[in-house]
């Protein structure tokens, strides 16, 4: 019983994974890569650290196993948005056929990645300050 | 078992191939470092199953350390194409 429960979660994760991977490889951007690779293949390691716990029954490995999970649940998100971050300042543009950049609405007009405008919009103080 | 995690070993195997390609690949930087911090928690994910196969349990404590260690890294990555010193 163990045993199947296991084996169909660390299926299912490495479909997640296989998955991710794809799409990491065949989107047109860095921010829609970054979407689908972190998401997808978070859950997919996930599962497959559930899937062991669960196979491999109350002891040691599964312990581990779920604190292993509890990291990557905590860092994997933090570090998606710091990279997100650091690409947008550092000038990456968006894929042309994105529809909406809310970064750029609230930091307001100024083009992203440029010093001089990142400059001055940090002399002026912000309104909602 | 064995056999079904021989199976799982490939698809990994193949995940990671097609991140090594966006590693090579990737025209910007960042894309590069998404691609390195996706390889870093596939690595997780096939250290779990080498604990699975072999029984020892230490080697889940190898996926700990490698998860926490990828996290520093990833960020100070990011630091670094934000044009900012690491501690600010």
């Amino acid at each position: 019983m163990n045993e199947t429960l296991g084996g169909i979660l660390i299926g299912v994760g490495l479909l997640f994974d296989l998955f991710g991977c794809i799409g990491l490889a065949r989107l047109p951007d860095i921010y829609n890569r970054l979407q689908a690779g972190t998401k997808c293949v978070t859950l997919g390691t996930c599962m497959i650290l559930i899937g062991s716990a669960v196979y491999a029954g109350f002891g040691p490995l599964a312990v581990k196993a779920v604190l292993c999970m509890v990291f990557l649940l905590l860092t994997s998100p933090v570090a998606a948005h710091a990279v997100a971050r650091g690409a947008y300042r550092s000038g990456v543009r968006l894929w042309p056929g994105s529809v909406v950049d809310r970064y750029a609405e609230k930091a307001g007009p100024s083009v992203p990645g440029d010093p001089a405008a990142r400059d001055r919009s940090a002399k002026e103080p912000s309104d909602d300050a | 078992m064995s056999g079904y995690l021989v199976a799982a070993f490939l698809v990994l195997t193949l995940s990671a191939l097609l991140c090594l390609w966006r590693v090579g690949r990737g025209p910007t930087a960042p894309d590069r470092t998404v691609a390195i911090d996706i390889l870093g928690t596939l690595v997780v994910g096939v250290t779990s199953l080498f604990a699975l196969m072999t029984g020892q349990d230490f080697y889940m404590n190898i996926a700990i350390a490698w998860a926490l260690i990828s996290f520093v890294g990833t960020i100070a990555l990011a630091k670094y194409l934000e044009g900012k010193p690491f501690d600010e």
